[in-house]
């Protein structure tokens, strides 16, 4: 049971089934899924289908997170790439033919790449606070975005584009085989090489790394280049969706919501340690949350109070506070000997877990230097634990 | 002697020029602030004019409130990304509650208590739970604005004649004009700049963002001050919920979506560093006021688009993070 609890997915995971166990409840039909034309239909379909584009956007953030970033420019990343790709289909001879759809999207991606990497280039060359940094592309982008559609919202009717999101592959909606493979291609790559863990390096002490021989920077930069790509490809599934550049609210709070489904997927924005899964976790508990509300008849606007519930509960239960209570509740029921080792781990697990600011037990480790060297070695302790 | 005291207070004037590195920021807003009134006055009639100045005042006192709470969050190193949704919430409070009948004396403290309250809540989740403030006041964020729509989803127009006759009274000096939302905002201000510069809460709140480590290892109230900015925050950002409502007369729950990207824009732009301990509210002040000039500017142009206010509000941003950026370099 203490294995269970302290497993970096149970809190996500349990999230995840409670809404699930409520919707069923509400609507007994909720997690049938039926075949219609060799094509699979059903609420869980549904929400995979619409997390898709958030997934691709958590994937990107988890990453840029672990090198102890953030990018706040995912949403109009979104709306730029929507809107290059529906404006370039728009103004061509032959919106339906595949030709088309094939260069609007790769002119899209490009775009969105270029935007990425100019993030980068501000986090890693110039040195500017990733938050900020990304505040500047937030701001701008969505401005752009207007630009490129002059400020109205362009409609297109073209088949293969809209194939894109709506159409099926082996009777799966062809928007989840693009989000969920990237996803699955992604984390291998991350978790089968090295490359996870140099992340992980640069974000828990980037000065420490370098001096490692980690190319930190190189690195940093590809994550934000991957991360506006990514976006890009969001962008892409969300106007292909509803085949209409709004530049104003195309993946508004996209970026948010992808923070969240991070931050409950169990990665601290401090940086360093980062699980994927947990992640994926967390998308679906933030998609499903969405479906809930209208399966039990809530005005979707109220959405965002029952997200901030489930926010707070989750970033509590996580907690360092929280995470101790329990630690010491479960060494009071053991033997002493072995209580002792799991204090030991406990706190060691807690001073990693707390960097971001927990106060009086564990010291801001990103400003004071003393600090750094703890939390460099902690996350070492935290693998025997949780993995 | 009289020969002496002029060359001393040249040197003396020279070496605070010097010597004041964290005045740079400020200047550079004031100085680009000055700039784009002089082009303004330049391109077109009727710019350099006071009801033109007035405006800027009456038509951003809401952010202003806004802008002070947050230059106390960013001092501390956090930051505050519910104010819109807070803001949100104190308009839709003051019109459902009067529009119930309650008297104004009770339906704003009530307003501006609520704000506080849920600063107070930011501060303990991220002072004694340990939570990113980033993320603490993102689920403030999303919580203020469901709790917005589950009062009204509606837009309630307010017409209690007691809130009406206070947001609609105003005085002419000479040819400038003043609203009570002004007064407020100002005195505002007022009050930030003297409880960051004059007290101890204002002191240990630049101690946090200077070092939170060594401002623990002082022996500063650090647990109370940094709850304490977030409650200051919450406040300030329902204050600015009133003043919102006194300007629009109605309460709506989609009022201020995205504006804390303009408050944390106006602190960057007044010369704040987000990571903490160097800045000035009256930076603020000017960063709100250089935001609000740009929509001026955009408005006279004329035929430039909207969305031309928020390509330069980016630019303008790079601008000033780049500036600091080479300011804190050198400096090291």
């Amino acid at each position: 049971m203490r294995q269970a609890l302290r497993h970096h997915l149970f809190w996500p995971v349990a999230a995840l089934v409670a809404l699930v166990a409520a919707n069923t409840i509400a609507k007994p039909s909720f997690l049938a899924v039926t075949v219609t034309d060799g094509h699979l239909f059903g609420a869980p379909i549904d929400i995979l289908r619409a997390a898709a584009p958030l997934l691709l956007i958590a994937l990107g953030m988890t990453l840029v997170i672990a090198t102890r970033g953030i990018d706040l420019s995912v949403g109009a990343v979104v709306a730029v790439s929507g809107a290059v790709a529906l404006e370039y289909i728009s103004a061509s001879s032959d919106p339906g033919s595949p030709l088309t759809v094939l260069v609007a999207v790769g002119i899209a991606l490009g775009l969105a790449l270029v935007l990425g990497l100019w993030n980068g280039f501000l986090v890693t060359v110039l040195g500017i606070q990733p938050i900020i940094a990304t505040l500047i592309l937030m701001t701008a982008g969505r401005g752009v975005a207007m630009l490129i559609t002059g400020g109205f919202i362009t409609t297109v009717t073209s088949e293969p584009y809209k194939g894109l999101n709506s159409g099926f592959l082996l009777g799966i909606p062809t928007a989840v085989w693009i989000a969920v493979g990237l996803f699955v291609v992604v984390s291998v790559v991350v978790r089968r090489t090295a490359l996870g863990m140099l992340l992980e390096a640069t974000g828990i002490n980037p000065a420490a790394s370098r001096l490692a021989g980690v190319r930190s920077r190189t690195l940093t930069w590809t994550v934000y280049a991957a991360c506006g790509l990514f976006a890009g490809l969001a962008g892409i599934l969300v106007s292909a969706d509803t085949m209409a550049a709004d530049a104003n609210n195309a993946g508004i709070f996209i970026e948010l919501d992808a923070i969240l489904a991070v931050v409950i997927g169990g990665t601290a924005l401090s940086g360093g340690k980062f699980n994927l899964s947990g992640t994926f976790a967390g998308v679906l508990v933030i998609a499903t949350l969405e479906r809930t509300v209208t399966v039990l008849g809530i005005s979707p606007h109220v959405t965002p109070l029952f997200m901030a519930l489930v926010v707070v509960t989750v970033t509590l239960l996580q907690s360092p506070r929280v995470r101790e209570r329990f630690a010491v509740a479960a060494i009071r029921r053991r033997p002493v000997s072995d209580g002792g080792r799991g204090a030991e781990n406990g706190s060691a697990e807690d001073a990693a877990g707390a960097a971001g600011g927990a106060g009086e037990e564990a010291p801001e480790a990103e400003q004071a230097p003393v600090a750094g060297a703890e939390h460099a070695s902690a996350p070492d302790d935290e693998k025997e634990v949780t993995r | 002697m009289t020969a002496t005291t002029p060359v001393r207070s040249a040197a003396g004037w020279a070496s605070t020029v010097r010597l004041d590195p964290r005045y740079l920021p400020v200047l550079g807003t004031f100085v680009v602030l000055a700039l784009m009134l002089a082009i303004g006055g330049t391109r077109y009639d009727n710019f350099l004019t006071p009801i033109v100045y007035s405006n800027l005042f009456i038509n951003n006192a809401h952010l202003i409130a806004l802008a002070v709470g947050m230059t106390f969050v960013i001092l501390t190193g956090g930051i505050d990304l519910s104010v819109g949704s807070v803001l949100a919430l104190s308009t839709v409070i003051i019109a459902s509650l009067l529009e119930a009948g309650w008297p104004v004396a009770v339906v704003l403290p009530v307003a501006v208590l609520a704000g506080s309250v849920i600063g107070l809540a930011h501060g303990v989740m991220i002072q004694v739970f340990g939570v990113q403030p980033f993320v603490a006041t993102l689920a403030g964020m999303f919580f203020a604005r469901g709790l917005c729509f589950v009062i009204a989803p509606e837009s309630i127009p307010i017409s209690d004649p007691a809130f009406t006759a206070l947001a609609g009274w105003d005085s002419w000096m000479g040819y400038f004009r003043t609203t009570t939302a002004v007064v407020i905002a100002l005195v505002l201000v007022a009050i930030g700049f003297v409880v960051l510069h004059y007290t101890r809460f204002g002191r240990t709140v630049y101690a946090i963002g200077g070092g939170e480590q060594s401002a623990m290892l002082m022996g500063l109230a650090v647990a109370r001050t940094k709850v304490g900015a977030y409650v200051v925050s919450g406040t300030c950002a329902a204050l600015g919920g009133m003043l919102f409502a006194m300007g629009n007369r109605s309460g709506y729950a989609l009022n201020g979506v995205a504006m804390e990207l303009d408050a944390i824009a106006a602190v960057v732009i007044g010369g704040t560093l987000l990571t903490g301990g160097t800045g000035f509210v009256l930076g603020s002040l000017l960063g709100v006021l250089t935001l609000g000039t740009i929509q001026t500017v955009i408005q006279f142009e004329g035929n430039l688009s909207s969305w031309w206010t928020k390509i330069v509000i980016g630019v303008l941003l790079l601008v000033f993070v780049v500036l600091q950026r080479a300011l804190s370099l050198r400096k090291t």
